[in-house]
């Protein structure tokens, strides 16, 4: 086990951010956080990291647990120069060929060496779960690690994600909105709402009613109703990716979730 | 050689430039120009009670900075007040309690102008032995906990969460300024210590790529701006620690002159195929 938190919980301006948290990540597995927003994942996500100190309850970290995070909100002022390749060694070592296999990971090697607060957003993204990943940890925590990244580097991070814990075989704790994703990929999810509402495997999750009356009897339906096609992947600059000329279900996953989406709009 | 008042005031002035230049990359990239502010508005304070006690001056102006900041980061960490105002109002009112402690002192003659503006006949050979043992001292330590005070620096959550104990490179990081803010009293004065700080700083900020960089260029700009100021300070018969402001003014004023080929450039751009592409589809 490399983690785990029993019945913690976090106060803060006079009230309880979240309370009696008990969750564990093991090596190897993902764990993904759910919930609307305000209802205490990142807390959570913290707490775990040991950036927030639990007021009750216990925490658990394994002993020189070695973690990367790669957190919802970052902000690089102006003043700072610090170019892409820099920030990659902000906490650790590395060598130039690390950081550029780092970089092609998540298919921004020709920013190596920009100023990271010239960024776009979800290049900025890419550049923090880079980051994360050339660490090497046991531990990866991902709040939120693909907002604003594009529909085809969604689905290709979310599969880095998935290779890099078999390889590292390293725990991985994710919050996330996508819930088709977090279905299809995750071991476990837990379902937060300032305490745990429900947790289990995706499956009983999902069937839960109080996984229902949090997101709505609709949040998963409308399943393999229409499939997109599309034969290649453009990288980041341009070009056009020959190797990536395959299917994932993640991908049909995404275009039949926006499909249903928009079907739920209509009715 | 160091018998001429001048050339120790510029082998002082010169050490003080050496640790002020990366310190100040971090209180402008930190958002600490108050916090500076408040800390060597303090320094007076210090003055005072070493007059009183009959201590070391510098020695006790380290001290009082030291006890300044640590209540500071605290008061910080409580208080309800937004932490500018809190500093402004700080910063002002340590001036103005240390100058009325002073002015209350009156068994001692006190050279106040000197304090506040700087002083370069004042500085002694045991003066400048503090400024180069201390300079050495605190850059030592600057290098040593470089790595997790930047790493603090871009984030406190990210660093925490990684293992690079930010909290003890941000007290070491504290003590430092203080310690730079007791030797470059005498050189600058209480009130321009914060200018020393961060205006070579914002000048290093356009040439540089790198945090590392800046600090460099910093104190390059800072040593240049030491012998320019107290060589016009000599000339023109102008204060000290004004007349290097000034130098460092103008410094920053060049930096940020629209001269083109100074603009950093990314030589590592690729020209984007894509892009050309998208140009020649539209009508
Ligand atoms: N530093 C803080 N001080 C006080 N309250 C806080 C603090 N940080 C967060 N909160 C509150 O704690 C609650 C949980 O916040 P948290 O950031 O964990 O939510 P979240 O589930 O990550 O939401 P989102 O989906 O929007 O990211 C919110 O109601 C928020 O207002
Ligand atoms: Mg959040």
């Amino acid at each position: 086990m490399l983690l785990s938190l029993e019945n913690a919980g976090v106060y803060k301006s006079e009230r309880w951010l979240v309370r009696g948290i008990s969750m564990h990540v093991e090596p190897g597995e993902i764990v993904t956080l759910i919930g609307p927003n305000g209802s205490g994942k990142s807390t959570t996500a913290k707490m775990a990291l040991g950036v927030l100190k639990a007021d009750e309850g216990k925490t658990y970290r394994r002993q020189d647990l070695k973690a990367s995070y790669v957190p919802q909100k970052l902000d690089v002022n102006w003043t700072l120069p610090l170019s892409v390749s820099r920030f990659m060694r902000l906490t650790n070592k590395a060598s130039y060929s690390e950081i550029e296999t780092a970089l092609s990971s998540t298919q921004i090697l020709h920013l190596a060496q920009k100023q990271m607060s010239q960024l776009s957003g979800g290049e900025f993204q890419r550049v923090l779960l880079a980051r994360a990943i050339l660490r090497s940890p046991d531990f990866l925590v991902l709040d939120e690690p693909v907002q604003g990244v594009d529909f085809n580097g969604e689905v290709a991070l979310y599969r880095l994600i998935d290779d890099i814990r078999h390889k590292l075989n390293c725990g991985v704790l994710l919050i996330s909105h996508d819930l088709h994703v977090v279905m299809s990929t995750t071991d476990r999810v837990i379902c937060l709402n300032g305490h745990i509402c429900c947790s289990g495997t995706p499956a009983n999750v999902a069937s839960s009613n109080e996984f229902k009356s949090l997101f709505g009897e609709h949040a998963l339906s409308g399943l393999s109703l229409y499939k997109h096609r599309h034969d290649h992947e453009h990288l980041l600059d341009g070009q056009i990716d020959q190797s990536s000329k395959s299917k994932s279900n993640l991908k049909q996953n995404k275009s039949e979730k926006n499909h249903a989406l928009r079907k739920a709009k209509n009715a | 050689m160091l018998d001429d008042f001048f050339i120790r005031a510029i082998v002082g002035g010169i050490g003080v430039a050496v640790v002020a230049g990366p310190l100040g990359c971090f209180v402008i990239w930190r958002r600490l120009a108050y916090f500076g502010d408040t800390l060597s508005h303090s320094a007076l304070l210090g003055v005072a009670l070493a007059l009183l006690l009959e201590l070391n001056i510098t020695f006790t102006v380290f001290c009082i900075s030291v006890v300044v900041a640590m209540l500071l980061m605290l008061l910080q960490r409580r208080a309800s007040l937004s932490s500018d105002a809190l500093l402004g109002l700080l910063a002002h009112s340590a001036l103005a309690v240390g100058l009325v402690v002073l002015a209350f002192m009156t068994w001692v003659r006190v050279d106040l102008m000197g304090f506040l503006f700087g002083d370069i006949l004042a500085i002694t050979r045991a003066d400048l032995m503090m400024i180069w043992f201390g300079g050495v001292a605190v850059l030592i330590a600057l290098i040593k906990i470089w790595r997790p005070l930047f790493a603090a620096t871009v984030s406190y959550e990210l660093a925490t969460a990684e293992g690079t104990r930010p909290d003890f490179a941000n007290i070491v990081f504290t003590v430092l300024l203080a310690a730079v803010i007791a030797v470059s009293m005498k050189i600058v004065g209480v009130l321009l210590i914060t200018a020393l700080l961060i205006i070579p700083a914002a000048a290093a900020r356009r040439f540089s790529k790198s945090p590392e960089q800046m600090a460099l260029i910093a104190i390059i700009i800072g040593v240049f701006s030491v012998w320019l100021g107290l060589s016009g300070s000599l000339e023109f018969d102008t204060p000290a620690g004004p007349s290097i402001v000034v130098a460092a003014l103008s410094f920053f004023i060049l930096s940020i002159l629209p001269l083109p080929n100074l603009k950093p450039r990314n030589q590592f751009q690729k020209i984007e195929p894509a892009k050309t592409e998208l140009d020649s589809e539209t009508p």
